[in-house]
């Protein structure tokens, strides 16, 4: 049981942080509505649904990158991770609670996302609540794993996109159908596999990308 | 030539191109390795005489 | 299959695939009668989908050898593994120049969202582009060996689902889905044309990739002596 103690021992250590420096969330928030306003004058006035849900999930997609970049900062400016790589914890927990406190920062940045996009677009419906809970999971899950990798290297701010974009497009495929067409279900099973695979994958690499 | 030909031919000779585009990058390449390895060969002979001269 | 240059396997590979494609260019031009829908544009055919298919074998070898580095730590499976995605790219821009040229003399557009392959080879070009960026941008290493390793595992995993996902994704955006005409069974003539043409670009990519191979390999070898005769 220790394994789940490290766990969540690392997720309110980022919590916490979060919580009493405050710059990553309200940049999130500020930066998902802001968004949302600049697709608002970038959509004509009779766009689909498709049109306007797929934009929010570029929102989305570009408000997680916003947190991921943030993510590991902390750890490098420190060199806080180094010490974590050498406590007598799994590897593999520092990427699970690094991956829960993701979460959180991305459910509440969605908090206000969601309801800011159906006052200004279109009503939010079950279906897309539910794809968005599960796309959070996929996001974070190969997010963490990949901002482990950039903070790595130079230019960390710009390599987390280019290696981001391409793994999280079957969310984005997953996210907007689930949300536009009449079949969710298929959408849906579509991004609990991708959390999945993605989810087992990143958690028995991380031991990997951290260390020699 | 008809078209189709054209377009055919034209797909088949991309491919070529990439690999005589890739032969000329390696011919830099070895140019390269060869120039270090003449300077290294000349490093390690200046080494050996200036052993020799010490001993 | 040893990849050192200093025995003569390499020599047998390149000329194979210079004479297994010249061979298969000649089928394909010559000898292989017109497809009964498309015509003679359906010869790109031959080189295409080999061209594809070595590229996902490519993509397969750097992911066995990334999960040969990940397992034995043994540093020599970094450069193999790289060199691997590294033909894997090529191959890949091929596919998408070859195929984009089918697509135009098929359907009169240099590019069509609703062409699978396309798509696929799209985003998975884009995925491995971004792996050189990763390698470029972190210090020589066991590091570096390690997370490349960990990216080019991700990559296989990622063929499959961005598969679905394409196809998932064409209920969604509702394009027309283009596909070429090709029977479902090859008839006799074709088949051998494409074999051989398969054969020649996995032959071709392996002679590459075995030059490659040693190139970097020398590289790392000339930077060893030079700390040694500093």
């Amino acid at each position: 049981m220790t394994y789940l103690a490290d766990v969540f021992a690392l997720a309110r250590k980022d919590l916490l942080l979060e919580l009493r420096s405050r710059d990553t969330v309200p940049a999130m928030l500020l930066f998902v509505v802001s968004t949302l306003v600049v697709f608002h004058f970038a959509l004509p006035s009779d766009s689909s649904a498709t049109a306007e849900t797929g934009l929010l999930w570029v929102a989305l997609l570009f408000t997680a990158l916003l947190g991921l970049v943030r993510a590991f900062v902390a750890e490098r400016e420190d060199r806080a991770l180094d010490g974590l790589v050498l406590a007598p914890c799994d590897r593999s927990a520092i990427w699970l609670g690094k991956a829960i406190g993701v979460v959180a920062f991305l459910v509440a940045a969605e908090v206000v996302a969601l309801p800011a996009y159906g006052l200004f677009f279109r009503p939010v419906e079950w279906e897309l609540v539910a794809a968005v809970a599960l796309a959070d999971l996929g996001l974070a899950a190969v997010g963490t794993l990949l901002a482990a990798m950039a903070a790595a290297g130079r230019a960390r701010e710009l390599l987390l996109p280019l290696l981001f974009l391409p793994l999280v497009i079957p969310i984005v495929v997953g996210g907007v159908g689930a949300s536009a067409t009449d079949d969710p279900g298929r959408y849906l099973a579509f991004l609990g596999l991708y959390d999945a695979v993605f989810a087992i994958l990143s958690w028995a690499s991380f031991e990997y990308v951290v260390t020699e | 030539m008809t078209t189709a030909e054209k377009y055919v031919t034209a797909a088949y000779l991309v491919v070529l191109a990439v690999v005589l585009l890739y032969v000329v990058l390696y011919a830099f390449k070895l140019g390269r390795l060869e120039r270090e390895v003449a300077e290294l060969a000349e490093r390690a002979r200046r080494r050996k005489d200036e052993r020799q001269e010490a001993a | 299959m040893s990849t050192s240059l200093r025995n003569n396997q390499h020599v047998v590979l390149a000329a194979a695939a210079g004479c297994l494609l010249l061979a298969g260019t000649a089928l394909a031009f010559y000898w292989v009668p017109n497809a009964p829908i498309e015509g003679f544009r359906q010869r790109i055919f031959y080189f295409h989908v080999p061209i594809a298919l070595t590229a996902y074998a490519c993509f397969g070898w750097a992911a066995w050898k990334a999960l040969r580095l990940l397992w034995t730590r043994e540093r020599r499976y970094d450069l193999e593994s790289y060199t691997a995605v590294h033909m894997g790219v090529i191959f890949g821009i091929l596919t998408l120049v070859t195929g984009s040229i089918w697509a135009r003399t098929s359907w009169g557009h240099w590019w069509v969202w609703g062409s699978r392959q396309l798509v696929l080879f799209l985003v998975l070009f884009l995925f491995y582009a971004a792996y050189f960026m990763l390698r470029y941008s972190v210090e020589p290493g066991p590091r570096r060996a390690n997370m490349s390793a960990v990216y080019a595992l991700f990559g296989v995993a990622l063929i499959p689902i961005s598969f679905l996902a394409i196809r998932l994704a064409e209920d969604l955006v509702h394009p027309v889905v283009f596909t070429h005409d090709v029977q479902s069974r090859l008839t006799g003539s074709q088949l051998l044309t494409f074999l051989v043409c398969l054969v020649g670009m996995l032959a071709l990519a392996g002679s590459l990739y075995v030059n490659e191979l040693t190139g970097k390999r020398l590289d790392v070898s000339l930077r060893e002596l030079r700390e040694a005769l500093e």
